[in-house]
């Protein structure tokens, strides 16, 4: 008899649910696709009830529910830190205990009751450690028979860093680095320094970082100040942040501005004011501080494992950046990091935990270089002809329907070509927070406007947010230096030399919009302006109907490769049905949309 | 009950006993806050805190 296993996330950012049927993954989503709230925290229900859909059972079907963290663990740690720093904190205890008093204590019973919509067995309810789950969704579904295992985020129960061995369906973990002590939390310090929503604007500082000017002494500066006043780093990669300076223990807020303007010379930047030099000179420090950081404990993993691969997981393993950095160090000879590598992948890592761990069963694994267990991170929901023709008929939407796929692919890609920019909506939704070419906007990297009109005109973001390319696998080495694949965006690569143009003398002098309006290279859509790119590589095999798409415009325009960004909108969830991409597609200034078989075009809706 | 066998397991498992007087304490002001609210007993609460 088959085992079948729910893995559930929620509570604290990024919901989301995956069941295993006798190990392997078959559905998989967050629960912002579905109730249409970005980062949607609360029980993923509509998720879950998907991936029981997609497992073609009943939820008394299943072996075990299991929640991706352990809430007395998570408890002790917030009353020994309160504990810890009295009498300050008050104020943040007062806030906090009675949502744990009232609920969160009793996470098993709410769970149960949020589990009987479902159906009415009682299904045994099991609780795997935060960073264990995110170490089970690095190691588990990767390629390696053995790896070593790095987790970092801002902070699970008392963890926020964590070194282990995976070895078939073991995972050893070896060393771990406690809250407060936490480099994600120090990189979300900055993020809301500079004006950024913690937890989610991470990846806008991120994108910030190489506006900073490396060789300016300010940038030199602070991150002297950085690592002088703000964080011990040790050789192993371990650190102790100066609680003097942060807030985020007992208070409300991530830093003690009065001391931090003090420090800086600059105040927090309040939120949509203007990105000034002095504030990417900031990310470019923090950046490179995190980068050090993370380089300093994969030496360690090597050392304490003596693998030759490395799996990576937790929200700082999502800093294409540093992952790029650390690739080029060839400290390890493979690396893999989970595309969800946030917390909706902890309900993976969870779900495998209860195969491997509480069942004992073994593992089955592809040798490296073929695929993942992932499936191409492609396990949300799927919709077919019938689903797109209800949205065709309850928007009365004008289409051209397409019997002929080849035809349609033809058609697109030469639309790409002539600049206009296309929602690319096909077959099943992606588990992560990366749209890999199934819930996508496409576009020509060749184009100079397009990093602009992407930006303003369909994001409705901040003009300075780069863009990443889509190339087609067999052709990454004629664009960038990459010598492995990254099939889920994770890796940000320098661009191949050949391809960048001669920058001016007063480049750096130039404003930002100048210096972001700059052509780098023959593909300056998706060169960043350090002319760097966060690179996805597509094969045949994993996707093929965006590899034939991308192989077309190739064969059209001599380039193997499209610049791909979420399809979505500023402030929203990835769209996830026909429904959800057709309204998007209105709102902006998309010119065409692929759904399936069907072309809409805009100047007809 | 079952919150009370899992938190004694946890506590035993952690050797976190010390954490038990404050747990205590919390889970009997939640209770009362919650149980007492609109409640005629709820002004001789002030005088127990």
């Amino acid at each position: 008899m088959s085992v079948f296993i729910l893995g559930i996330s929620a509570y604290y950012h990024d919901s989301a649910a995956v069941i295993l049927v006798d190990g392997e993954i078959i559905a998989a989503a967050q629960e912002e696709r579905f109730t249409r709230i970005k980062h949607d925290s609360s029980f993923p229900i509509m998720a879950s009830k998907y991936v029981l859909q997609e497992a073609g059972i009943e939820y008394d079907e299943l072996s075990a529910v299991v929640f991706y963290d352990k809430p007395f663990l998570k408890f002790e740690r917030l009353l020994e830190t309160y504990h810890a720093f009295a009498p300050f904190g008050l104020k943040s205890f007062l806030t906090a205990i009675p949502i744990w008093i009232k609920e969160k204590l009793f996470m098993k019973k709410m769970l149960r009751n949020e589990l009987k919509k479902l159906g009415s067995r009682k299904i045994p309810i099991l609780f795997s450690e935060h960073h264990l789950s995110h170490a089970a969704s690095a190691f588990f579904p990767s390629p390696f028979r053995e790896a070593a295992i790095l987790t970092i985020d801002g902070v699970g129960e008392w963890a926020t860093a964590t070194i282990g061995f995976g070895e078939n369906n073991k995972i050893n973990i070896q060393k771990e680095l406690h809250f407060p002590h936490s480099i994600g939390l120090l990189y979300s310090a900055f993020t809301y320094y500079t004006g950024f929503k913690v937890n989610s604007g991470e990846y806008k500082l991120m994108g910030l970082a190489p506006y900073g000017i490396n060789e300016s002494a300010q940038t030199k500066s602070y991150k002297d100040k950085i690592l002088t006043e703000l964080v011990e780093v040790r050789e192993d990669g371990s650190l102790l942040l100066n609680m003097k300076y942060f807030n985020f223990a007992t208070g409300l807020r991530m830093t003690k501005n009065k001391l931090w303007t003090k420090l800086f010379g600059i105040p927090p930047r309040p939120p949509g004011a203007e990105i000034t030099q002095t504030y990417m000179n900031m990310a470019l420090a923090i950046q490179q501080v995190t980068e050090e950081i993370v380089i300093k404990m994969v030496r360690t993993a090597k050392n304490l494992t003596g693998s030759k691969n490395l799996v990576m997981a937790g929200g700082v393993a999502l800093n294409s950046v540093a992952n790029g950095k650390l690739l080029q160090e060839e400290i390890f000879d493979n690396i893999w990091i989970q595309p969800a590598a946030g917390d909706a992948g902890g309900a993976l890592g969870a779900a495998y935990l209860a195969w491997h761990l509480w069942k004992g069963k073994k593992r089955s694994i592809n040798s490296f270089e073929q695929l993942d267990a992932m499936k191409g991170a492609y396990l949300g929901p799927e919709f077919n002809t019938k689903d797109i023709q209800k949205t065709i008929r309850s928007k009365q939407a004008k289409h051209q329907y397409f019997e002929d796929f080849d035809e349609l692919i033809r058609i697109t890609a030469s639309k790409i070509k002539e600049g206009n920019v296309i929602g690319w909506f096909q077959g099943r939704m992606e588990f992560g927070p990366r749209a890999l070419g199934n819930r996508s906007i496409l576009g020509d990297a060749r184009n100079p406007e397009m990093q602009k009109i992407l930006n303003l005109k369909i994001k409705y973001r901040e003009g300075f947010r780069p863009f990443a390319p889509s190339v087609l696998n067999e052709d990454t080495n004629q664009y960038f230096q990459l010598k492995c694949s990254s099939p889920y965006m994770l890796l940000v690569v320098p661009v191949k030399a050949e391809r960048l143009k001669d920058i001016p003398e007063n480049y750096q002098s130039l404003s930002l919009n100048e210096r972001l309006n700059y052509q780098r290279s023959d593909i300056p859509a998706v060169t960043h302006i350090d002319n760097s790119a966060r690179v996805q590589t597509v094969k045949k095999e994993v996707n093929p109907k965006f590899w034939q798409l991308i192989k077309e415009f190739k064969n059209q325009t001599g380039y193997g490769l499209l610049v791909n960004t979420s399809f979505n909108v500023r402030g929203e969830p990835i769209v996830c049905t026909p429904d959800d991409a057709y309204q998007c597609f209105l709102r902006t200034e998309m010119d065409y949309l692929v759904l399936g078989n069907f072309l809409f075009d805009k100047k007809e809706q | 009950m079952e919150i009370i066998k899992d938190l004694w397991t946890f506590l035993k498992v952690r050797k976190k006993f010390w954490l038990v007087p404050l747990i205590f304490m919390l889970l009997l002001m939640g209770i009362l806050t919650i149980y007492t609210t609109g409640s005629a007993i709820a002004p001789f609460i002030y005088t127990l805190f």
